[in-house]
């Protein structure tokens, strides 16, 4: 259900969903977005600062029309405590990768300069790779990606993106879906 | 007070107020039928776990209280499935208590093992497996409480055998019933906003082409009262979908009756060329706008539902208002007063809804020569007028319903109990029973079809076993009737797996074998005394094999995929009608 088979256009559209701490949550939530044929692109979850909660972090790639529909289905879910939706263009989105990437003695320096270049980190070191840790936003996890490609990927873990809305200097454009 | 588990669920069930229940006993279950022996709550013990269900349902759609339903793990829980995708559908408020194998062999395939939370994720309002003793009364409580607020459903729990079986040791708890239920989740909107319900005031007042399409949720908010004030008050006329009928009297001057693929010209049409449509607790089905597309092309939308969801699901509506639907009635009721604007004139708009009923009655021809064919709108017309006033009308699902909605006359609010979202057929047999639990002093007639009846007749001998003298009128065209009419109309006659026999089962003889009186009756002119005899009977259920011409089909009919401007009123004008 969760595919990393292409990017999320501009119309991708991130939705904080704040839910009961409970088991059988996360299993509502994802078969509302199955249950339209939706896929959901990424999905991050993990408690709040209050343990009674935690936040579902949902990219999906859809038209705002039936999105909106979703979103009450969602919202009608008795575990479900709270909806934000947040646009892209008004959110800090990350994202963390690590990945193992061939790397040869003659290839080595290379990759070393890349991942100092993305401000990456070497996390563990073997014989002819090496595995990197990277954060930052979706964008530069998926430009660094491309660039690893060239000396071979041995394997490669997101996490899915977590976001919150920008600190605008007006009011932030978090809007509650209810 | 140190209990067990199952005596925790049962006393639980009588705070709640729950009076009677319906239900089947086994093996993950059976530490909670225990405590019933020595419960006030009647048990009504069913036959097979569908007619637990619809039981259920039927006593809620009758009294407005919510239907409870008690059935064991595995199948007794997927038998129970149907009638829950069902209440969802109808928002009917219905408790449905499962047995789950003990908590340390879920999830190995043990006996009479099922994920019955997985399963009915979907067609539930909320499900949740139990897992602790303690925990019970919080559960049930929560479990009425979501089931009869907001828009109401079904709500499924999942007890697992250890926490309720007094031999194990995790049925031991401390017994407490909470002060009130904390859902940080679940606050379900009263109240309309006023400044949209201003709004819908002032829309009402410009309007010249308006109709109120009164949904099953004025019967859920208990809103017919404030629906009839609001009629009366503005003079515009009420449409009432197929869960709606009785929620606004049929002999009322503003009634204009049933919308929808199978409603009168009159609803249809009125919709279709309304200026403005007051969506009160309706959702807009395929069944009532046809083509979405064409629907009510004209017309501004106010859309009151307590379902947020519900509100541009299908149409967009131009005043939306969330809020339960008595309390935004009567908000309306007095905005309109306040707003003081008189109600434009719309005489010509009477005038054309007069001319249409004049035009386009229903209508059907008893012929009543010798070898006459019994029809089945006069059977419906029959048993409605030799039964009292208030008699509760229960029907399965096909032509039967159809025609019973369209030739009853509704006057009071509750008297219909059918299954008008899912579409089950066999839902009318055990709803009826559930319905005459609840409603004990009132004449419940179930008006079935033949393959409806076959489906659940069963349920008839836990009827006549609890005494419980509902009256069934089977109306026997020996088809799939519904069916068949798609098929002559649709398929080119060619009729594919629709024939049923009149006499394959002898439905006499099964009812009185299932301790039921029996009866056959195949003349226009016995029609009236075999009801009378029915009405008459009062110890036992009774059961009548009306055999109907086979030949008569729903009209007017809007055919499916086509607009709501294409109503075929009768054979000559179906294609390939005749």
């Amino acid at each position: 259900m969760i595919s990393h088979a292409a990017p999320p256009g501009a119309r991708h559209h991130i939705l904080s969903v704040l839910v009961e701490n409970k088991a059988g949550v996360l299993a509502r939530v994802s078969s509302l977005f199955a249950r339209r044929g939706y896929n959901i692109y990424s999905l991050a979850v993990a408690p709040t600062d209050d343990a009674r909660f935690s936040r579902i972090t949902i990219v999906v790639d859809v038209e705002s029309t039936p999105l909106e529909q979703v979103t009450k289905q969602l919202f009608k879910l008795i575990s479900v405590v709270k909806i934000s939706e947040l646009d892209p263009a008004d959110a800090v989105e990350r994202e963390l990768m690590i990945l193992t990437v061939s790397a040869e003695p003659g290839t080595r320096g290379q990759v070393i300069e890349l991942v100092d270049v993305f401000q990456g980190r070497i996390v563990d070191v073997g014989h002819d790779q090496l595995t990197v840790e990277l954060a930052g936003p979706p964008s530069k996890l998926d430009d660094f990606e491309d660039l690893m490609r060239t000396y071979g990927i041995i394997a490669l873990q997101r996490t899915g993106r977590v976001a919150l809305p920008k600190l605008e200097r007006q009011a932030a454009r978090l809007r509650t879906v209810s | 007070m140190k209990l067990n588990g199952g005596q925790a669920l049962i006393k639980s069930l009588e705070m709640e107020g729950v009076e009677v229940m319906f239900g089947l006993p086994g093996g993950a279950i059976l530490p909670v039928y225990d405590p019933i022996i020595d419960s006030p709550i009647r048990h009504i013990l069913v036959r097979h776990e569908q007619g637990a269900g619809h039981m259920a349902e039927g006593y809620a759609h009758a009294t407005g209280r919510p239907g409870v339903a008690m059935v064991t793990s595995g199948p007794g829980a997927t038998n129970i499935v149907t009638p829950l995708a069902d209440a969802m559908m109808d928002s009917i408020p219905m408790v449905v208590i499962t047995g789950q194998v003990p908590s340390g062999a879920i999830g190995t395939d043990a006996f009479q093992e099922c994920d019955i939370i997985g399963v009915t994720r979907s067609i539930t309002k909320h499900n949740e497996l139990v897992t602790s003793a303690q925990d019970i009364p919080r559960v049930i409580q929560e479990a009425f409480h979501i089931a009869t607020t907001g828009r109401p459903g079904p709500v499924l729990v999942d007890i697992p055998k250890d926490i309720v079986d007094p031999n194990h040791p995790n049925s031991a708890m401390e017994w407490y019933w909470p002060d009130s239920v904390d859902l940080p989740g679940y606050k379900p909107t009263v109240k309309g906003h006023p400044r949209m319900i201003r709004e819908a005031a002032k829309l009402i007042a410009t309007s010249t082409r308006p109709v109120i399409y009164a949904g099953g949720g004025i019967l859920k908010a208990r809103a017919a009262e404030a629906l009839r004030e609001l009629a009366e008050l503005t003079g515009i006329p009420v449409v009432t979908t197929l869960m709606a009928r009785g929620a606004f009297p049929d002999s009322h001057p503003l009634c204009l009756g049933m919308p929808g693929m199978h409603g009168n010209y009159t609803a249809i049409t009125a919709m279709q060329q309304s200026d403005l449509l007051i969506a009160l607790g309706s959702r807009f089905d395929d069944r009532v706008t046809g083509k979405v597309g064409g629907f009510a092309p004209e017309a501004k939308i106010i859309h009151v539902d307590v379902d947020p969801a519900e509100l541009g699901k299908v149409r967009r509506p131009d005043v939306p208002i969330v809020g339960d639907c008595k309390a935004v009635i009567e908000e309306l009721i007095r905005e309109v007063r306040e707003l003081g604007t008189p109600q434009p004139d719309r005489s010509a708009w009477d005038a054309q809804l007069k001319v249409w009923q004049a035009t386009y009655p229903l209508h059907y021809d008893q012929s009543w020569a010798d070898d006459a064919v019994l029809k089945p709108q006069f059977c419906i017309e029959t048993i409605r007028d030799n039964s009292p006033e208030d008699t509760i009308v229960v029907s399965g699902v096909g032509q039967h319903q159809m025609w019973t909605s369209q030739f009853w006359r509704f006057n009071h609010p509750y008297t219909w109990v059918n299954s008008g979202g899912l579409g089950t057929m066999g839902f009318a047999v055990p709803a009826a029973i559930g319905a005459k639990v609840g409603m004990p002093g009132r004449t419940v007639w179930a008006i079935d079809g033949d393959g409806c009846f076959q489906m659940t007749a069963q349920e008839l001998v836990t009827a006549a076993a609890e005494r419980i003298p509902v009256k069934i009128a089977i109306l026997n065209n020996a088809y799939l009737g519904m069916v068949r009419q798609w098929q002559e109309l649709f398929y080119e006659e060619r009729y594919s797996e629709v024939y049923l026999s009149p006499d394959l089962p002898d439905y006499k003889m099964w009812a009185e074998a299932m301790g039921c009186v029996g009866m056959r009756v195949e003349h226009p002119e016995e029609v009236a005394a075999a009801v009378e005899k029915a009405n008459s009977i009062d110890d036992r259920p009774v059961v009548i094999d009306f055999r109907v011409d086979w030949r008569e089909k729903v009209y007017p009919m809007v055919a499916a995929g086509t607009s709501n401007d294409q109503v075929i009123l009768g054979p000559e004008m179906g294609e390939g009608g005749h």
